[in-house]
């Protein structure tokens, strides 16, 4: 137990002491020692309770309640001035809301439940501990370097740097108490922690754009946790439990927990950044790039899809089930689409989150062990995949100047290395034999046995568009152009040990995923379901996955830009003048080639697709609460 | 389906194949000529060009390049070899798509302007059809409860019976696959068309020569598709599903020889549109009666 007490406060403790020393040289050993040492202390974690089918710990102290409600008091305060500050009046009504009713109810009816046990461990928190604890930190340290060249970029404005460190690790903190948590009210304190974290983070340039975006992900985050709130005042008044595992254990027995479970759900899916509430994790792209990379891979969203990953026993073929399936299938689809739509290498990457959580999602809201399944590799690949690609746009952003994927041209001539990166996790994201694929292979075997076939056509077209937005820019990373300056040199050496790391777990854990599936993850879900099916994948499969994986993993090692032949020029439309990038048209003119991609507007624009998903889920959130709360009534 | 079938199958197609591909090539460009009133040339003539695109003088545009075209190769045969060794269906897509993409990222590869635009328009025939592909796939899982080829091909049922809005969808997308007009975006060989040869743009030589073959290879695991759904466990099954795969191909060629390319608008469109309509109603429908 004293190994998570150490992850919660450890990072806490590290983030105060980055608030207060503020020379480089500090900061940079504290941030690496602290990065090592958290990263230690998870898998430290994991071998301790790696054996054990969850143990849970009362830990039980009436201080430590006082002290959450104190600070839960104080960030519902410090929300309503800035919302006043900042005339973004409905943040400050949802914190006049939610803020007095937590209080009065934690001092009230909160107060005579007695909690058993405040903590647990078991197999899910293991993999997200791992995940906060490497991930994580692997972000942390990359963040050294690239706020240096951050802070130079912006050296007119005050260095705000030992706020963000202190954020980063606060964050860290507060993610590692979500997975431990047993105790709703200790679950909601931490969640509070996180929004309020991301909404200084995604604010963190003090831009009026950053801050309009910083308030919208307050809001829609406040919205989740207004849901949160309610299904604690429900649980406590009706139901008289305050803890999580009596609440998935009511749902076991056959007790209909399908309101506090929808209304925990709904907090879900506005901190997974599904639709109708997306557009939160959109314009969180404001804010530094190692914040998106934290955001999207290992903390914050993260936190929304283990919420319901953790509900998925008593989700289903309920209305709370159903309600999670299509929200999130509705979220894969149009927010595949989308991607489809933009350059900014990003906002790419944005709508490839808001998709696969959406893929999590549902898979969760199927809730069955093999739906399961699927949902927890997604999110491992995921983290591993999509911060690398993070990490990688943000470096290629500080030395070309821009996140546009059209502005790569060439890059495979000018940063060699940061290409391969790319290429690496590009690869890692869609295609086969990589984990992401497995898992959505995995996912799409689980939504066909769940016999909901709106959701296997979701699954199945949303695919399709995935295919085609990532190897568009995959064909832009591979693009050989003549005559390339290399620039990579100037990358910080901490941002290419961070780079390097997570390209090799991205292939690494592909390897080792059967071995993650049959030690961790299936053991987990056989503590939940008393029935286990089968896998979609048989070992057959997975030894011909592994096969091609080393295949492609050692052709190019072997074969790659080896030739005898003659290399000549490329055939343009006119005479080629020789550099491959001009040529002499008619009247006899020089004329510059330059290739774009494409991103079907007509078909797939921005606009429409996140309004027929917003309608969409809308319709599905509005239906399925008037239903449940038309029940109560 | 036990390992010596297995085996068996995969040594058949790794030979017959090609030699069943070149054939079937070149009974296209006769019939092809044919209809429309040339005399054509004989049979064997896509190995000629095959063995005279090896003797070409052997000039690239870059060093990368080759390497793609390879693994598109061998991927495209380990795909084949997953089919006829009785393989996972959805393995078989999966693969056949990381066959497809080492071909479009060797087009990008190029920095070329035609060869990406055939690129382009490569990936859009791909987001077009897979779906379907797909939709087959997850047909033929409802029908008999596995993916597995070899459960597929000893069923008690027919496909065919169950699936045939799926097999007309699957046969409408396969103009697509087998790159026929009006769906020849990508890569067409015929010199009137505004893009020629697209995609293969800055391909020479033996690197061409395996792009052929790479094709043969794939047209007969494709027509291996329209297989499934005729045959079963009943003995006379697989010479009807060998008749109907024929049929099926000189259907692609009567159509190929019969429409003007269109937009790709309508490509996309059109295949989504069946995708949906006798798709998933087909898929609906299964449901509704398993």
């Amino acid at each position: 137990m004293s190994t998570i007490i150490f992850l919660i406060l450890f990072p806490f403790a590290v983030a105060l002491a980055l608030l207060v020393l503020k020379t480089d040289a500090a900061r940079d050993m504290i941030v690496k020692v602290a990065s090592i040492v958290i990263a230690a202390a998870s898998v430290y974690l994991a071998v301790q309770y790696f054996g054990s089918g969850g143990e849970y710990f009362d830990f039980e102290s009436e201080t430590i309640t006082y002290l959450m409600i104190g600070i839960e008091t104080l960030l519902g305060v410090m929300i309503f001035y800035l919302g006043i500050k900042y005339k973004k009046y409905v943040a400050s009504i949802l914190a006049a809301i939610q803020t007095p009713v937590m209080l009065f109810f934690e001092l009230g009816i909160g107060h005579s439940i007695h909690a058993a046990n405040n903590l647990y461990v078991d197999r899910l928190s293991i993999v997200m501990v791992l995940i906060i604890g490497i991930i994580g930190t692997l972000i942390c340290w990359y963040s050294i370097g690239y706020m240096k060249d951050f802070h130079h970029h912006h050296h007119e404005e005050p260095d705000r740097r030992p706020r963000f460190f202190f954020l980063l690790f606060l964050f860290l903190s507060a993610m590692f108490g979500i997975v431990v948590s047993n105790n709703l009210l200790w679950l909601y304190f931490f969640w509070e922690i996180t929004t309020v974290c991301s909404f200084f983070l995604i604010g963190f340039t003090k831009t009026p754009e950053a801050i309009k975006n910083s308030f919208r992900a307050l809001v829609f985050n406040m919205l989740g946790a207004l849901g949160f709130t309610l299904a604690i005042v429900i649980l406590g008044k009706y139901y008289g439990i305050m803890e999580l595992n009596q609440l998935l254990a009511m749902g076991a027995m056959g007790v209909s927990v399908v309101l506090p479970v929808a209304l925990l759900a709904f907090a879900g899916i506005t901190k997974a950044a599904q639709m109708p509430f997306n557009s939160w994790l959109l314009g969180a792209m404001v804010a530094p790039t190692p914040t998106s990379a934290l955001l999207h891979s290992s903390t914050m969203v993260k936190a929304g899809v283990f919420l319901i990953v953790k509900l998925s026993p008593v989700l289903g073929w309920n209305l709370a089930g159903v309600m999670v399936m299509l929200v999130g299938g509705i979220t894969f689809l149009m927010a595949s689409f989308a991607a489809i739509s933009q350059s900014n290498a990003k906002r790419v990457l944005a709508y490839s989150t808001v998709a696969n959580l959406g893929l999590i999602v549902a898979c969760g809201g199927i809730g069955t062990y093999a739906a399961v399944w699927a949902a927890i590799m997604l999110i491992i690949f995921h983290a591993v995949t999509k911060s690398l690609l993070f990490l990688c746009v943000g470096t290629a952003e500080h030395n070309i100047g821009s996140r546009d994927i059209e502005d790569m041209d060439g890059l495979f001539g000018r940063m060699p290395k940061l290409a391969t990166f790319m290429i690496v996790g590009i690869a890692g994201m869609f295609l086969a034999p990589f984990g992401m694929l497995i898992s959505k292979w995995a996912a799409m075997k689980a939504f066909i046995d769940s016999g909901n076939v709106l959701l296997v056509m979701m699954i199945i077209f949303g695919s399709a568009a995935t295919l085609f937005y990532w190897t568009k820019w995959l064909g832009k990373m591979v693009a050989i152009m003549a005559k390339q300056e290399n620039i990579q040199q100037n990358v910080h050496k901490e941002e290419w040990l961070v780079l390097t790391s997570l390209t090799v777990l991205t292939v690494v854990i592909c390897l080792v995923f059967p071995v993650m599936s049959s030690f961790l993850v299936v053991p987990y879900l056989e503590t939940i379901y008393s029935s286990v099916a089968t896998l979609a994948l048989s070992s057959g499969n997975m030894y011909i996955m592994s096969a091609m994986l080393a295949l492609v993993v050692l052709l190019p090692l072997l074969f790659y830009g080896k030739t005898s032949k003659r290399i000549v020029p490329i055939y343009l439309a006119g005479a080629n003048l020789g550099d491959d990038l001009t040529f002499r048209g008619s009247m006899d003119k020089e004329v510059s080639v330059s290739l774009k991609n494409w991103y079907m507007d007509d078909y797939f624009a921005e606009k429409r697709m996140n309004l027929i998903g917003v309608i969409a889920t809308v319709v599905v959130l509005v239906t399925v609460f008037s239903i449940l709360l038309g029940g109560v009534l | 389906m036990n390992l010596t079938t297995s085996i068996i199958g995969i040594a058949a197609y790794l030979i017959l194949a090609p030699i069943a591909g070149g054939l079937l090539a070149g009974i296209d460009r006769k019939i092809s000529a044919r209809m429309q009133g040339r005399f054509g040339p004989p049979i064997l003539q896509p190995f000629y060009d095959f063995f005279k695109l090896l003797e070409k003088e052997p000039i690239t545009v870059n060093r990368v390049q080759d390497f793609y075209v390879m693994c598109f190769f061998i991927f495209i045969v380990i795909t084949g070899c997953l089919f006829f060794a009785g393989g996972d269906l959805l393995l078989i897509i999966f693969s056949l798509t990381l066959a497809s993409i080492f071909l479009v990222i060797a087009a990008f590869s190029s920095n070329s302007p035609y060869a990406q635009i055939g690129a382009e328009r490569e990936l859009l025939q791909m987001m077009a059809y897979e779906p379907m592909v797909l939709i087959t796939a997850v047909g033929f899982y409802i029908l008999n409860g596995s993916f597995n080829i070899s459960d597929i091909v000893s069923s008690q049922v027919m496909g065919i019976q169950y699936l045939p809005g799926i097999f007309i969808g699957f046969v409408y997308i396969l103009t697509i696959k087998l790159r026929k007009s009006p769906f020849d975006l990508s890569m067409s060989h015929h010199g009137h068309q505004e893009l020629v040869k697209g995609l293969t743009t800055e391909f020479s030589g033996k690197t061409m020569a395996v792009i052929e073959i790479a094709h043969w290879y794939e047209n007969i695991f494709l027509l291996g598709f329209v297989y499934l759904f005729f045959a079963n466990s009943l003995a006379w099954s697989p010479v009807l599903a060998v008749v109907v795969c024929l049929a099926t191909y000189f259907l692609e060629i009567l159509i190929d020889n019969s429409y003007a390319r269109m937009k790709w608008q309508f490509a996309i469109n059109a295949s989504w549109i069946v995708a949906i309509t006798f798709g998933f109603v087909n898929l609906l429908v299964l449901y509704f009666i398993s």
